[in-house]
């Protein structure tokens, strides 16, 4: 392969912002090792359903990108650093452009222009949809034309292959990455001039969630447990309508309130009337009641927590955790044309069909606001490592609005191209490929395997990892406490304990899952401490985080980003200031009219 | 009840059993010979096969008490949009996230469920196969519109509401090789196969896409080209997304005919 000078870039992860930065860094000449533990068009974006945010302005509604960021600022209840926000909402209208033109089947308007719809946070149609599917579309664009310039010999994939660890040397700058074959267990050293990770949230932490079975968090963690900084991990985002399952909650995405959804229960506490035939006046919508303006269409915390309580206090459906999301008010057809693909997931996996039964949902883990601390250029402390997507912290702030995630990878794939390509022209190389660092990086991962080979104990790590899920799932989600949140801690020292007694419980070493599942598992263990102890220390409350203890906001102590830095014994916290020259914070109250300041 | 009116509401399992009996045909690598080991589930409401396979994962014994190595196989997103987690389940190819347990057994009429690997892929171990071959035909069929950069060039081309629904149906296909699987005629080289054709027919519709339409119909061309369609129908049936690949080849077909005739004629 012949490049520009000879510069190598990997990236990790091959979800929409690897794929987004694969794609920048191929076509302006350089090399690409892209590594993913699933081929990449099977990445966790897929599942990513309603769309992507973008001030088009199309309907003549006034829309613009800076009413976009005030948005986004202010549905993150302010925590996000501003700059990078006002970025990524003024490049949205020409990312959606060149998805356009790349040729994904976005749904159009009778004049065959794009389309836009309403989603959550907002009172613009300002979400360019494909379908109910639009991650999907988007990733197999992207997935297109990454192939091309792998054809063309610019891009090298790596699948099936996941990151253990970063090479640093004596400075402590990234030289590259260990990875492990996922058929075989070899290990192999990835030399770069620049290392991006892409490599999407950390869902599976909570046992269940929405996340795709990939989404550990895993490769973030050994970056983390090599000194990268991790930021705000306590904001996770619990996602107002799932539907629970026995493998994992799936989602029902926020389209569906887009598109007219109304949330509401039984207003006579554990009626057993099916839903149809209990009368419009003995329901009752909480959401559309308590916020006349945004109605159904809250940000994704304030609902998830509406429907928390509602349940908590005995008005669930049946007296369960549940609430009926209905759309049976709408024509079938339309809801076909325009919801098709989520509404296939419900009625492929609970049986009714949605057109006609309102379904049955309730909030589960969706979203990491938190990740890896970048700067404005997607640049970690680290020299040479770069993060981008779910699994970098800039962008959400508190909480994350619909549809701004697909957005937000896309940027951050397309800024940490530009600046590891930067970064990598003035990169001096002779010197670092003599000293062995990457035959002590690889041995010491090897190391770390054949322990987890040959170690003989009475411990399952599935049957760990259950309890991690189920622990988080009680303790780190919607409502917070002190108390339980330091036994979550202590549960997790626990975990970490029974660990070194593990048996991977499987002798046939080819294409063994247990050894990986293992690692991922030491790693989640690892991150799930940072959230839980972050989430500890911040004692007040602020989009996703909130503990009936400090229900305010609190700006004067708390409007600061959390930094999580490893040490042997616990995380070690710092607190930085937020950017806020853009928007001056005011007070997050969607039960008005307009969440503009008047 | 109105919702209890037939399709709309899930039908139930009238009398569920205690346990339910998983056949696992299984392969230690690629070279191996195939064996089945049987294990013992009990029975929740609303199993999918992939909750099944989890808790085999977790005790992995046989019901004639061995204690194996627990069964591996593919699986990511579990909502049927990844496309990995595809397995052959009671003589069926399908994704093991969507295959219920109540209604395989409702259709199947007794307790036992079987789990094979596609037939058609190297069978990397158990239930895991490689598809790589898919990804190799998106190559050859130049699957993707060439742009001239990805910097901002303004706007896309306008097009019809039923041109978009059309190409979005072939989009929504997630290489899960179901289509191959259920083909009489692909095996291996021979033949590219329905899931490639389709996306020669998405391309060839987008107007852009429409700029480079020969090079993907002279890459149906070849010997292992479209006309190697044994007609079955078989691809339309099993295909979980519900593309219409049927239609797809017919129209790809028609148009690589006319190519052939006329195509000399541009050059």
């Amino acid at each position: 392969m012949a490049s520009k000078n000879g510069m190598k870039i990997a990236i990790v992860g091959g979800g929409l912002a690897g794929l987004a930065a694969a794609m920048k860094i191929a076509e302006a000449g350089h090399d690409v090792d892209l590594l993913s533990v699933v081929p990449v068009k099977r990445s966790h974006s897929v599942c990513a359903q309603g769309g992507i945010n973008g001030a088009v302005n199309t309907k003549g509604e006034g829309d613009s990108p800076y009413k976009h960021f005030d948005d986004t600022v202010y549905g993150g209840d302010f925590l996000a650093n501003q700059g990078p926000v006002k970025r990524m909402c003024d490049m949205a209208p020409a990312i959606i452009h060149l998805f356009d033109r790349m040729g994904v089947p976005f749904s159009r308007t009778k004049e065959g222009l794009l389309d836009f719809r309403r989603f959550g946070g907002t009172l613009h149609h300002r979400t360019a949809f494909a379908g109910a599917s639009t991650g999907q579309q988007l990733l197999y664009a992207l997935d297109e034309q990454v192939r091309r310039f792998e054809s063309e010999g610019k891009v090298e994939k790596f699948e099936g292959w996941e990151m253990l660890s970063l090479v640093l040397d004596d400075h402590q700058v990234c030289r590259g990455l260990v990875a492990m074959n996922l058929q075989t267990l070899e290990l192999k050293t990835f030399p770069a001039d620049a290392v991006i990770m892409a490599t999407g949230g950390p869902g599976l932490i909570w046992g269940k969630s929405t996340n795709s079975q990939v989404c550990t968090g895993s490769a973030v963690s050994a970056c983390y447990q090599q000194g990268a900084r991790y930021a705000n991990g306590e904001f996770i985002q619990v996602h107002p309508t799932s539907i629970p399952g026995e493998d994992k909650l799936r989602l029902m995405s926020e389209s569906a309130r887009g598109e007219g959804g109304r949330v509401w229960v039984p207003k006579k506490q554990g009626d057993t009337r099916s839903p149809q035939s209990i009368p419009v006046e003995e329901r009752w919508y909480f959401l559309e009641e308590k916020y006349p303006a945004y109605g159904n269409l809250v940000p994704r915390d304030i609902a998830t927590r509406e429907i928390f309580q509602v349940c908590l206090d005995g008005h669930g459906i049946g007296g369960d955790n549940q609430v009926y999301l209905d759309l049976t008010h709408i024509p079938a057809e339309e809801l076909t044309r325009k919801l098709g693909a989520i509404l296939e997931i419900y009625e492929m996996f609970v049986g009714d069909d949605p057109r006609y039964v309102p379904m049955k949902i309730f909030p589960g883990v969706h979203y990491s606001m938190g990740g890896m601390w970048v700067d404005s250029d997607q640049r970690t402390n680290i020299p040479g490592l770069l993060g981008a997507g779910e699994c970098d912290y800039s962008i959400h702030g508190a909480n994350r609005l619909g549809a701004n995630s697909l957005l937000s990878c896309v940027y951050g794939g397309f800024v940490s191209a530009a600046s590891a390509i930067e970064y990598a022209g003035g990169v001096e190389r002779s010197t670092t490929e003599k000293n062995g660092i990457y035959d002590a990086e690889l041995k010491k991962q090897q190391v770390i395997n054949d322990r987890i080979i040959k170690n003989e104990g009475d411990e399952n790590q599935y049957k760990i990892h259950e309890e991690l899920g189920k622990i988080m799932t009680e303790n780190v989600t919607v409502v917070r406490y002190n108390d339980r949140l330091k036994a979550t801690d202590d549960k997790i020292l626990e975990l970490k304990e029974r660990f070194h007694r593990l048996s991977i419980n499987d002798s046939n070493l080819w294409a063994t899952q247990a050894v990986p599942q293992a690692r991922q598992l030491w790693n989640m263990l690892e991150l799930a401490r940072v959230i839980t102890l972050g989430a500890l220390n911040r004692d007040e409350s602020r989009g996703a985080h909130y503990k009936p203890e400090f229900p305010d906001r609190n700006d004067e102590e708390w409007l600061k980003t959390t930094v999580a830095e490893f040490s042997d014994e616990s995380p070690v916290f710092s607190y930085e200031d937020v950017d806020i020259s853009g928007i001056e914070p005011r007070a997050r109250d969607y039960s008005k009219g307009s969440s503009k300041k008047e | 009840m109105s919702e209890s009116n037939g399709h709309l509401q899930k039908k139930m399992l009238s009398n569920p059993p205690e346990t339910i009996k998983v056949r696992i045909k299984r392969r230690e690598n690629l070279k191996s010979d195939q064996y089945t080991d049987t294990f013992e589930v009990p029975y929740r409401r609303n199993l999918n096969v992939i909750s099944v396979l989890m808790h085999i994962r977790k005790n992995p014994n046989t019901t004639d008490g061995r204690d194996v190595t627990p069964p591996v196989w593919d699986m990511n997103c579990l909502e049927q949009v990844c496309g990995i987690c595809t397995m052959v389940i009671n003589g069926h190819v399908m994704q093991s996230c969507s295959a219920l347990v109540d209604d395989l057994l409702l259709e199947s009429g007794d307790n036992t469920i079987s789990l094979e690997p596609m037939s058609k892929f190297p069978n990397v171990r158990d239930l895991k196969v490689d598809r790589t071959p898919m990804f190799d035909h998106l190559k050859k069929v130049h699957a993707w519109v060439e742009l001239d950069g990805s910097h901002d060039l303004g706007a896309g081309p306008a097009m019809p509401q039923e041109t978009q629904q059309e190409r979005y149906a072939y989009s929504r296909c997630m290489t899960c090789g179901c289509c191959l699987e259920a083909c009489p005629q692909y095996d291996g080289d021979n033949y590219i196969g329905p899931q490639a054709i389709a996306q020669v027919r998405l391309f060839n519709m987008h107007p852009t896409g429409e700029m480079n339409r020969e090079d993907r119909l002279e890459a149906l061309m070849d010997d292992d080209g479209i006309a190697n369609c044994g007609n079955s129908q078989n691809c339309v049936q099993v295909c979980p997304m519900g593309l219409p690949l049927t239609r797809a080849i017919y129209e790809t077909n028609r148009e690589v005919t006319v190519h052939g005739l006329f195509g000399w004629l541009r050059k």
